[in-house]
């Protein structure tokens, strides 16, 4: 049982929770992930770490209610109870110093790539953030992502914020103006398939970060499989972050839709 | 140990003396009362249902109470066979209890999944005369069960706390059988376990049908009884590492983490949707009671569910698919039936429920739908060649004998490898070419305080040869811990 100590609405169906994990909120990394069971009859659901306290002992995690897990869980008020969070899973993300970095998310995808674009900044990168959104409302944490980027560019579906237009014209804005080392994205499926084929055009390397069906989390079960580079790999011990240019994606949108 | 069941105390005399060894042998064995084949896939109650008082009395009887008992050597915990069996034969089913509770940290649950065929009762002088072992296992479930029942407590005492702690990784069989004899050797044990269940294997992937929650969790208190401490929803090498807990004042770890990662074939068309592990199908139903009213768990639910392998884990599969709704339910494994890796009763049982047999016959493709949902499987048909490595007649491919079959939800169940997590978290530790952690004849590993049996020893194994790894691992453990020596 995890107690949920603070909670931010950041859209109508957006919530930002910090929830006590002393021991997770010491071992994470950037890039980690948890597997959370809402209530006792509840599913075991991955979401990857935002931010943790280690004095206080809290994770963040930031969901958006799309099915009847992620529903339960933005429902939670101060004081209330996660059923369970184990972690952190996964293999953390590999940051090094390589010159300029593109950052881009899509929807709540922000909130595990805030994290990312900080160790980035942090190692002496050239950060340029790209977050997008369908509509202004949907863009999430643009102070914080502001806070450790050089640049931010706001894209929108709808244009009521930043730019018109969908996240590969802002990062295709950005290949074109400037040399670009390397390419971190994170969001829905689709739009990572896009970012991938975008930048494997300009043979820029990049890293995406999965968010598969998973069970245990764990690398028993195998629900994670995905197919990269031509061989099977299972998200959960293996990612959750890729080679782009390597996933196979539409494989993995058929996968994802395994349950609905 | 010797003392409670002694072949020369005087009360087994007399019971050696009341009957002849003519007139026990002229005794059948124990038929296993249980659930009508139709009965058990409408629910998914336990199928053997166990031997009565008197069918119990009537088998121990059967015991001839060897001088040499050849059953304790197929034994891979070594249990004193004969000493609990004849305290059964004189009425004492609580004595019977405390000599498996010497050296079984889990009797109803071996009594249960053991393949006693192959191990103790393969191993009894009845086989020699050509006439069917003692029921060894159905007796051993008998007395584990009875004191279950009765809430007699027969505990074995623990001795005084010695203060050292140890850390577990992993709450299967394996590590509850070292959890128990650490205890009992007066160590301070904390059992750490990645799910949200204690139990490992036992909860999350051998069924209800065959291995009850109930069972397992009567074993799980025994243990918290011994002072055994359990910690869910922790990965060790992740949410705490070795290091931590060295600082935390542990003594030494025993890694128990299990297999782990199912293996697929890697054929065309494996991760279409519908397409699981038979770790995911199980666990999602065990462990996550998908299908049952008020779970949120999903599991995919076909009118036509092929199980590929014939071990013991696609048994469970196919019987479970059954028991969830599928009118068709076919096991599908490139060998024969002789060449089954699956129990005897396992087999039998599936058969009775109607599962379809289809031997000598192996997945190459599948084809799915539009979505991607599978809707077929092409077949090769196979022969049996020479015999393999592990001894059976390997299975070869007919030419041009391949056939399509319709399917909605297919099982793969071609068993595991280790799970890296733990060897990956931990420098220093070695492993094996195939990923399995490394150990010497004690079971100890690269690292002095770290200790490892089970699958992740093995890369693959049954309940009880976890179990005696974790018996052995203990003792070893024990030495090096007092003595500095193994």
């Amino acid at each position: 049982m995890n107690k949920i100590v603070a909670k931010e609405h950041f859209s109508e169906n957006v919530v930002c929770l910090k929830v006590e994990a002393p021991l997770i909120a010491r071992s994470r990394r950037p890039g980690h992930f948890v597997i959370v069971i809402p209530d006792e009859k509840g599913e075991r659901i991955p979401l990857t770490i935002a931010d943790s306290d280690r004095e206080k002992g809290t994770i963040t995690l930031v969901v958006q209610a799309i099915g009847e897990s992620t529903r339960k869980i933005c429902a939670l008020e101060p004081g209330q109870y996660l059923h369970s969070v184990t972690g952190p899973l996964g293999q953390a993300t590999h940051v090094g110093k390589v010159g300029t970095v593109v950052c881009c998310g899509g929807g709540v995808g922000v909130a595990p790539l805030l994290p990312i674009i900080r160790a980035f900044k942090e190692a002496g990168n050239r950060v340029v953030s790209v977050l997008a959104a369908r509509t202004k409302d949907l863009i999430i944490l643009e102070e914080q992502v502001a806070q450790f980027s050089d640049e931010v560019i706001i894209m929108t579906d709808d244009g009521s914020y930043g730019q018109q237009g969908l996240v590969t014209q802002g990062v295709e804005q950005v290949i074109q103006r400037e040399p670009v080392d390397e390419v971190v994205t994170i969001g829905p499926a689709v739009m990572m398939k896009f970012v991938a084929l975008l930048t494997k055009k300009y043979n820029i390397p990049t890293q995406c970060s999965l968010n598969t069906i998973m069970v245990d989390g764990t690398g028993m079960c195998g629900a994670c499989r995905i197919t990269v580079g031509g061989k099977v790999k299972f998200v959960c011990v293996d990612g959750p972050e890729f080679d782009a240019h390597q996933v196979d994606f539409d494989e993995m949108l058929m996968r994802l839709k395994a349950y609905n | 140990m010797k003392t409670l069941s002694h072949r020369d105390a005087e009360w087994r005399k007399q019971l050696r003396d009341n009957l002849s060894a003519r007139e026990r042998t002229a005794l059948p064995r124990a038929k296993m009362p249980m659930l009508h084949p139709s009965h058990r896939i409408s629910c998914n109650a336990e199928v053997n249902c166990g031997l009565s008082d008197e069918q119990a009395l009537a088998e121990a009887t059967r015991c001839l109470d060897c001088p040499d008992p050849q059953c304790v050597s197929g034994c891979p915990v070594g249990i004193d066979i004969p000493g609990f069996i004849k305290n059964i034969q004189r009425g004492n089913v609580a004595e019977a209890a405390t000599v498996l509770r010497q050296t079984s940290a889990l009797p109803a649950v071996c009594g249960r999944v053991c393949p006693q065929e192959r191990q103790c009762e393969s191993k009894c002088i009845y086989n020699k005369m050509k006439k069917p072992a003692v029921a060894i296992g159905w007796l051993e479930r008998y007395a584990a069960d009875s004191q279950r029942s009765a809430a007699q407590s027969s505990e074995p005492e623990c001795i005084a706390k010695n203060g050292k702690k140890i850390a577990v990784a992993g709450s299967g069989p394996c590590g509850l059988s070292f959890a128990g004899d650490m205890a009992r050797r007066g160590y301070d044990v904390t059992v750490f376990e990645a799910l949200h269940e204690i139990g490992g294997v036992l909860k999350y992937g051998i069924p209800e049908f065959r291995l009850p929650n109930s069972v397992v969790d009567a074993e799980l208190d025994a243990l918290r009884a011994m002072g055994v401490k359990f910690v869910p929803d922790t990965v060790v090498g992740k949410t705490i590492s070795y290091d931590d807990m060295m600082a935390d004042g542990y003594h030494a770890m025993f890694v128990a983490s299990g297999a782990g990662l199912p293996r697929f074939m890697g054929i065309p068309g494996e991760n279409y949707i519908n397409i699981l592990s038979s770790n995911e199908y199980l666990t999602r139903i065990n462990l996550m009671h998908a299908g049952t009213e008020g779970f949120d768990t999903p599991v995919p639910k076909g009118a036509t569910v092929a199980v590929i392998g014939g071990g013991n884990t696609a048994m469970d599969s196919v019987r479970t698919a059954l028991r969830m709704g599928a009118a068709r339910a076919m096991l599908v494994y490139r060998r024969g039936e002789d060449e089954m890796p699956a129990r005897l009763e396992e087999i039998e049982h599936a058969r009775q429920e109607g599962v379809e047999f289809m031997t000598l016959a192996n997945p190459v493709e599948y084809l799915a739908d539009q979505q991607g949902r599978v809707r077929a499987m092409r077949v090769q048909r196979m022969a049996l060649g020479e015999p393999d490595e592990s001894g059976r007649r390997s299975p070869v491919p007919i030419d041009g004998a391949i056939y399509e079959v319709p399917v909605d939800v297919v099982v793969v169940s071609v068993g595991v490898s280790p799970n890296p997590l733990i060897p990956n978290a931990i420098s220093g530790l070695e492993v094996t070419r195939r990923g399995t952690v490394a150990v010497n004849d004690s079971l100890q590993s690269s690292i002095p305080a770290i200790f490892a049996g089970g699958d992740i020893v093995r890369g693959g194994a049954t309940v009880i040869l976890a179990m005696g790894d974790g018996r052995k691992a203990a003792e070893a453990m024990h030495n090096y811990l007092e003595n500095n020596t193994l």
